[in-house]
């Protein structure tokens, strides 16, 4: 029987407003334990929540970018559980009126786009977090992050492979660091992500047992346990055994998934309308100015770099996928003539080194300006554009302006003809089987004497100078 | 002269000609409590030395402009006060010592209010007789082998012993009009949303009110306009205008329109307290004012709704009494399931736990709709009657209870008795509506309450026909003899 794989997911997101959801408690990462806390966010006896109107229209930009509808009227409900980390022993979160509804992204697979749903989008409250010690009989609580906003987006069961799941996150993070309402780190904690997978007979229309996936660190461990859960769970149906209800934990090092809970033992969380909060109201014009003050969002501006800049659709897809990057990117365009020049060394030099340094494009220590003013000697000839791959290394080490380090390191390059052929009539003297191969029509010979003569020079003559010289020298 | 005895306004008027200080007025009430707590046991905290400091930092100050300056309060042990232990008359708060201000205590101290202590209560407010209260059960002062009821037993019976000389209560389902009618004095449930419940300990939050327990409807107001009005940190305050209540304190009910619903008079309520309340009406006809029979159909499953509302919203606001952060934790336990199993146990009492897991089942998957969503129709139903009412009515008139003060222990093993004994006032709250209780009669040496219910945000016309009512009767003038 041919199977297919159905998975949906649930992503909790940060928002990065400057206080918590109902309190004016700082949301700051990182503070000394137990410091952004008041009665209001500690739990204390009497004290009561005010919604953050800030976290409510952020909730709501991402609803819109993520093309949600927003509802007229939502309110809060308590979800009722006990953990030393969640001071109330109930989290404010929505229930049956979320503030985002029916909304989708487009992601590109195979090179077609496919549209996944988003069932709903709400507003919730964070948990704080438990610190164990080793070899210590108790943990301790650390509430700075109780009450941070959150919203939690909980896709249609429309993706169909591990990859699109990773594709999909990978979108969504995009679109949310766009519209800058979080910033997505998921080493801190300001994204984390569930998954729900099962599996069913290609064709049919209901879904098969379905499996929770927890403890996912990283994109790549959203896919990998995915791929490792696919696998088990086809196994078990191929040799006609019954996928079991249950929330497993994705363990990084082994690759395996683990049982963590069946379904009896799930939470009966007793929802019910919070009635320290009053509904909220959304106001029509609210909603439409926010609408209006969102930001070209990554779909509409790759199309954008494809139509007006010319670049391929991979290219424009990269650069795009990074709002960062494409405001840099974007910048140079604004000062150069030709986005493809800007485009090639974006991809290849500059991802090249923030890949191998591990940093972000905000690190980059030198501006546009300054890249475009290197891509401008390349173009008067003063710096070869081997040399130029040197000096772009070291604008990033040092930050220094690129016409700085040709003149410390005396990187200009040679273009006086005399010197060249002067150069070049010793390369034919000491290479006479080259020559002599190129003589009898062998081309590749006169890159080998073009290569000796850069060698002679270290990198720094003009090599089409250095061509031209040569072939007339031979001819 | 007993300074105690004083009321809000008649010692406010003795301050402010510095014929007396605010430090004798604080020993005067102090010694009293020396003299009578023992019988009365109003009191879970006494803070004297604060008190009296407080009291000579106003007479040094001299500013005697607010009406509340220093004059002594005792204040419910529900509502947080900074430094001032705050236990709920619970043994897992029992040594809880808030680091913040209810926003009441806040208002009352920035009217430079003395205040004298904390008062014992049904334990988290759940109660009718103060006997739920963990510590100990307070006396009523008309007759100390009676409850004073609940749940704010301790103010009310502290205001009628003369052990304060006004108090704060809060009203969930009588709270303050129940207790107030037993020991006969004034008690006033505002509007819901009228006072900021901020600071107060959470028992069902979309019925609790913060409310003042007087010796007069006078007092009643001067206490109403120092603590109403939003809050910010209320998001169920209602932010309108707060009118000067005490220019309700107006002799005059001419044409006035009242309502008296013959369901609060029916099976039940004893043939005294019908009489009492018979008569009050007679005095308002006579004053100028119309009474007639009205409906409120929907009365009898008021009590049962609140029965399913209430324990839902106490079982999610008390699960934070966890034994993690503050209150007290069980001395030896396994691990984290059994550190919450055995403060829990410990430190809740029988009443608490049976609402806790009342509103637990009525949450629970599977029940919702037949419980709460049924109870929630209820109470709309319930509101509904009241509205139509007051399309014609200014006000409606009803028993408090329907019993004066029962016997202590007369009923701590009926729980269905003693849920009885706030049927005349448990509407008023599904309703979220203002009603004050007052004297209007004794039955057998013991005090009845009459129970005048307005219109939303209309405290200013319960006050005035409250007010009437006192000027044109002697009921308010008697004292329990101690």
């Amino acid at each position: 029987m041919e199977f297919e794989t159905v998975i949906g997911l649930e992503v909790h997101v940060e928002l990065l407003t400057k206080s918590k959801v109902f309190c004016s408690c700082s949301t700051e990462f990182g503070g000394e334990v137990n410091t952004h806390c008041c009665p209001v966010c500690l739990g204390m006896p009497g004290v009561l929540p005010v919604l953050n109107k800030k976290a409510v229209e952020y909730a709501i930009k991402a609803a819109l970018a993520l093309n949600c509808e927003i509802p007229e009227f939502s309110k809060f409900d308590r979800k009722n559980y006990f953990y030393p980390d969640l001071p109330k022993a109930y989290q404010i979160s929505q229930y049956d009126l979320p503030l985002g509804r029916n909304g989708y992204i487009e992601i590109e697979v195979g090179g077609k786009t496919k549209r996944i749903g988003i069932n709903r989008i709400h507003l919730e409250e964070d948990a704080g977090k438990l610190v164990h010690e080793e070899g210590k009989p108790y943990s301790l609580v650390d509430l700075n992050r109780t009450g941070v906003p959150l919203i939690e987006i909980v896709s249609e069961p429309d993706i169909r492979t591990p990859e699109e799941a990773w594709l999909y996150l990978n979108k969504l993070k995009t679109i949310l660091q766009y519209i800058e309402v979080s910033d997505c780190k998921m080493e801190e904690g300001s994204l984390r992500c569930d998954t729900n997978i099962s599996i069913r007979p290609k064709g049919s229309d209901k879904f098969g047992t379905k499996v929770e996936l927890k403890n996912l660190g990283s994109f790549r461990a959203v896919r990998r346990s995915l791929e490792y859960e696919e696998k088990r769970q086809r196994e078990v149906l191929a040799s006609g055994g019954v996928v079991v209800q249950e929330t497993r934990r994705w363990d990084e090092a082994r690759g395996i998934t683990i049982p963590l809970r069946s379904k009896e033992e799930a939470h009966d969380y007793r929802y019910f309308p919070d009635p320290d909060l009053v509904p909220v109201v959304i106001d029509r014009e609210w909603v439409e100015r926010v609408k209006a003050e969102l930001p070209e969002l990554p779909d509409a501006r790759k199309k954008r770099y494809m139509e007006e800049y010319g670049l391929p659709n991979y290219d424009a897809g990269v650069i795009t996928a990074s709002k960062a990057l494409a405001d840099f990117f974007e910048k140079c365009v604004s000062a150069y003539h030709d986005p493809k020049t800007v485009s090639n060394w974006v991809m290849s030099e500059m991802l090249g080194i923030l890949n191998e340094t591990g940093k972000e494009v905000e690190d980059i220590p030198f501006t546009p300006e300054q890249f475009v003013k290197m891509l401008k000697m390349i173009d008067d000839g003063t710096i070869s554009g081997k040399i130029a791959k040197e000096v772009f290394r070291d604008m990033f080490d040092t930050g220094k302006d690129p016409e700085a380090i040709v003149k410390e390191k005396g990187l200009t390059q040679i273009s006086d003809e005399g010197e060249l052929e002067k150069i070049a009539r010793k390369v034919i003297e000491a290479n006479p089987k080259s020559v002599e191969d190129y003589k009898k029509g062998k081309e590749k010979a006169l890159g080998f004497l073009v290569g000796q003569v850069m060698k002679e020079t270290r990198g720094k003559a003009n090599p089409q100078l250095v061509n031209k010289i040569l072939k007339e020298l031979l001819s | 002269m007993d300074l105690n005895r004083l009321t809000i306004h008649e010692a406010h008027e003795l301050l402010s000609k510095r014929e007396i200080s605010s430090v004798e007025l604080t020993k005067a009430v102090l010694h009293r409590i020396e003299e009578v707590e023992e019988k009365v046991r109003a009191y879970l905290t006494v803070d004297e030395d604060r008190a009296i400091e407080m009291s000579k930092k106003v007479d040094e100050e001299g500013d005697f402009s607010s009406p509340l300056s220093g004059i002594p309060v005792a204040i419910k042990d529900n509502i947080c006060t900074r430094d001032l232990k705050t236990t709920c008359a619970s043994r897992i708060l029992a040594n809880f010592v808030p680091p913040y201000d209810a926003t009441v205590s806040e208002r009352l101290k920035a009217k430079k209010a003395v205040i004298i202590g904390k008062t014992n209560m049904d334990e988290f407010a759940m109660g009718s007789s103060t006997e739920n209260s963990a510590f100990f059960a307070t006396r009523n002062p008309w007759d100390v082998d009676r409850v004073p009821g609940g749940s704010s037993g301790g103010s009310a019976a502290a205001v009628a012993a003369d052990e304060c000389i006004y108090a704060l209560g809060s009203d969930t389902g009588g709270s303050i009009r129940q207790p107030a009618s037993y020991c006969g004095v004034v008690g006033l449930k505002p509007t819901y949303g009228r006072v900021s419940r901020y600071g107060l300990v959470a028992y069902a939050s979309s019925l609790d009110q913060i409310g003042p327990l007087t010796k007069d409807v006078t007092d009643c107001a001067l206490v109403l306009n120092a603590i109403a009005g939003w809050d910010e940190r209320d998001s169920t305050s209602a932010n309108l205008p707060v009118p000067d209540f005490t220019k309700s304190l107006v002799e005059d009910v001419k044409g006035m329109k009242m309502g008296l619903p013959k369901e609060y008079l029916g099976e039940g309520v004893e043939p005294e307290v019908k009489e009492a309340i018979l008569s009050a009406a007679r005095v308002f006809e006579k004053l100028g004012a119309s009474v007639e029979e009205i409906s409120l159909p929907h009365t009898e499953y008021a009590l049962w709704a609140y029965y399913i509302i209430a324990p839902a919203e106490a079982s999610s606001n008390l699960a934070r009494y966890d034994g993690i952060r503050y209150g007290v934790r069980a001395k030896d336990y396994e691990d984290l399931l059994d550190l919450y199993k055995k403060t829990r146990s410990e430190g809740f009492g029988r009443e608490v736990k049976r609402r806790i897991m009342l509103g637990t089942y009525a949450l629970s998957s599977g029940y919702y709709d037949a419980y709460y969503l049924k109870a929630m129709k209820v109470r709309t139903l319930v509101k509904a009657d009241f509205d139509r009412a007051f399309e014609k009515y200014d006000l409606i008139i009803a028993p408090t209870a329907p019993t004066p003060a029962f016997k202590l222990g007369e009923k701590t093993g009926d729980p269905l008795k003693m849920y009885m004994s706030d049927v005349c006032t448990i509407p008023v709250n599904m309703a979220g509506l203002p009603a004050i209780s007052i004297p209007c009669g004794f039955s057998g040496g013991l005090p009845i309450g009459l129970q005048i219910i307005g219109k939303p945000f209309d405290e200013a016309t319960v006050l005035r026909a409250a007010y009437t009512f006192e000027r044109a009767t002697d009921f308010n003038s008697r004292k329990p003899a101690l």
